[in-house]
């Protein structure tokens, strides 16, 4: 073997003359073949697999969408119905890539849901989880600005409202709505101008995603015990245990995904946004698409306009801080009989606020949404830091392979490595 | 550290460092300041290369342009509002009535959010001239038609987040922070006016 090359094993010629030069090979074969990951992952753990699928799905269809796209606001209405009507299976790139979107959250809000209640984000994975919130905000800025492109009536009227949201801040709030529209009001160069960006966001996401997925594999993943795997009795090699397992949860994912698809494809969907933009004429009730709902309920919330606006973005970045609010050193929920149910009316309080941003802004949706934003950020900065110090945890379990393999009795110390060092 | 600087006086760390010795201050001082001129340049240079960027999402001149509408006020009767385009935004212009004015008038200012009377926000008191952008997150209130909602003060109300605007085009309920902007516009003639 010439000096200057790496050693590679591959028996392939040509794959051994590729990876001696460039070790690509070898590089999958150790973070996705024999990589060893905990070996009780639950189907949770499918969903960070499902969301990098998703963004393919997502950037494929894109681009064949922009090679019938025009974004001007003469035109754009009427390119997307060209799309629909004209273009061989445009209706097909055209929905997959709209339920996609939709799909793209379901899946990043359950994985976001996995890491909450399994602990995923305290120590040593604080940077893998904040950059997993990156992610998530580029993901919120792609689709506001997608949902803008076909030119309706809620994309006009969505995009007015949340670009207004900058009007909030004082003193420069005004100068930097002007900048952002490249107008006087949402038009034809605020149109281009998210085009260009809705573009380039996706592969942002993907550079995010590849230091998300590096991060992931210096402190390997966590799983339901929420314990660090102690020896090889505790791992199994990526594949074909995960391979498969997520190969499983793709094929279940695709039927829904298709059914949504092909059967109810407006079902997400707001029906106005089938009515060109008028910019005189705001709708009688205007609602972001369902994934923005709960955010938009908290806006609503505050009688305030900066305080509506400071809360809302603030139910997000307080995201970043968590790993730091959260004291207690055991990870798993399941170990954790009080914050564990703490998170579940967490969760209800998500979906009570997501229900009242559906709502016209009056009534018992104002006090529900007044009383689901006071849980949502009291579980945050009171409930977790509290419950750091006060509350009881149940026993840890010894190893992860201990309860799996042997029923969770106890066994002569060291008896437990032989068995699982042959397999 | 200076233990074996003083050991290996004559190794290649001791050398350097004992041939820096002697000009140090000024060597130092020297570097320090080439540094910071550097950085200094570099951070000018970045600024100005990326100003031009940002600034090209600015209102560009034709945008610019398009900066006064002229209205005809003749055909609008007593009661009457219309709704024109200046610079992209809606344009209330409302006829007012005797009652409207009145109703206006008599709030006192101390009660409103964003106090200004009524006198401050017309030329004319029958004619009530504001872009009909709500002032929380823009959209356009509605109460321009009869059939419209009115809100709890008779004047407009938004129905994206409930703000209540009084017969002034002032905020008296709900989120937004500010009363419906008055544009510059002058009468040209009696019944013709220039917005912008
Ligand atoms: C485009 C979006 C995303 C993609 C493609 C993605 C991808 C992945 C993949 C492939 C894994 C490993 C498999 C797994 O554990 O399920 C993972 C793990 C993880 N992700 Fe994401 N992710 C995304 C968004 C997010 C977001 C928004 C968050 C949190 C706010 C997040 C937090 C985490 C954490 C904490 C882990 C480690 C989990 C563990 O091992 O328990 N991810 N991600
Ligand atoms: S935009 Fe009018 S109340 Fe929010």
């Amino acid at each position: 073997m010439a000096s200057g090359l790496h050693q590679s094993d591959f028996k392939n010629p040509v794959v051994r003359w590729i990876d001696a030069r460039l070790p690509v090979f070898t590089m999958m074969e150790k973070e996705y073949g024999t990589f060893p990951t905990p070996r009780n992952f639950n189907y949770l753990w499918n969903f960070g697999a499902l969301a990098m699928v998703t963004l393919l799905i997502m950037i494929a269809t894109g681009i064949f969408l922009a090679m019938n796209y025009t974004p001007h606001v003469n035109h754009a209405f009427d390119s997307v119905e060209r799309i629909m009507r004209d273009v061989n299976y445009g209706w097909l790139l055209r929905y997959v890539h709209a339920n996609g979107a939709s799909m793209f959250f379901i899946v990043v809000y359950v994985h976001i849901w996995r890491g909450l209640y399994y602990g995923s984000y305290k120590a040593p994975r604080e940077l893998l989880w904040m950059l997993g919130v990156v992610i998530f905000l580029l993901m919120m800025a792609t689709a506001f600005m997608g949902y803008v492109l076909p030119w309706g009536q809620m994309s006009f009227w969505g995009a007015t409202v949340i670009t207004n949201l900058f009007s909030a801040i004082p003193l420069v709030g005004d100068s930097i709505v002007t900048w952002l529209w490249g107008g006087f009001s949402v038009d034809n160069p605020t149109l281009n101008r998210f085009f260009s960006l809705h573009y380039l966001l996706p592969f942002v996401i993907v550079g995010v995603v590849f230091l998300h997925v590096a991060a992931l594999h210096i402190t390997g993943s966590n799983n339901p015990l929420g314990i660090d795997p102690k020896g090889p009795q505790d791992t199994v090699p990526f594949h074909p245990y995960y391979t498969v397992k997520d190969s499983v949860g793709l094929v279940a994912y695709f039927v829904v995904f298709a059914v949504l698809v092909f059967f109810f494809p407006n079902l997400l969907g707001h029906p106005d946004n089938y009515i060109p933009a008028n910019p005189l004429v705001t709708p009688p009730h205007i609602v972001p698409e369902w994934y923005f709902l709960p955010y938009y309920a908290i806006l609503r919330a505050v009688p305030n306009k900066l305080g509506g606006v400071v809360l809302m973005f603030s139910s997000i970045l307080i995201l970043f801080v968590l790993p730091w609010l959260d004291t207690s050193p055991v990870r798993s929920m399941r170990f954790r009989p009080i914050a564990r149910i703490a998170l579940l009316l967490w969760t209800v309080a998500f979906f009570v606020l997501m229900w009242c941003g559906s709502q016209p802004p009056e009534g018992i949706a104002v006090v529900l949404a007044r009383i689901g934003t006071a849980y949502y950020f009291a579980y945050f900065l009171v409930i977790l830091p509290l419950l750091g110090r006060l509350e009881r945890t149940l026993p840890l379990p010894e190893s992860i392979s201990r309860p799996v393999l042997r029923g969770g009795g106890p066994l002569p110390a060291g008896a437990a490595v032989k068995p699982m060092e042959k397999a | 550290m200076a233990e074996t600087l003083a050991t290996h006086p004559g190794a290649p760390l001791g050398a350097e460092a004992a041939h820096g010795a002697e000009p140090e201050h000024g060597g130092g001082k020297r570097r320090d300041f080439l540094k910071l001129v550097t950085g200094a340049f570099a951070v000018v240079g970045t600024g100005a290369i990326v100003w031009p960027f940002i600034s090209s999402m600015n209102p560009s001149r034709d945008v610019l342009a398009l900066s006064t509408t002229e209205v005809d006020l003749s055909p609008i009767q007593v009661g009457q509002a219309v709704t024109v385009v200046w610079r992209g935004k809606p344009v209330f212009v409302r006829h007012r009535t005797q009652q409207d004015i009145e109703a206006a008038q008599q709030v006192p200012v101390s009660e409103l959010r964003d106090p200004q009377t009524d006198a401050q926000r017309v030329i004319k008191p029958e004619w009530l001239v504001m872009i009909g952008i709500c002032t929380h997150l823009g959209c356009v209130p509605l109460g321009q038609k009869p059939t419209d909602p009115h809100g709890d003060y008779g004047g407009w109300f938004c129905p994206c987040h409930g703000s209540h605007y009084d017969t002034s085009g002032r905020i008296r309920k709900g989120p937004a922070p500010k009363n419906l902007v008055v544009p510059p516009y002058t009468f040209t003639s009696d019944t013709q006016i220039r917005i912008g």
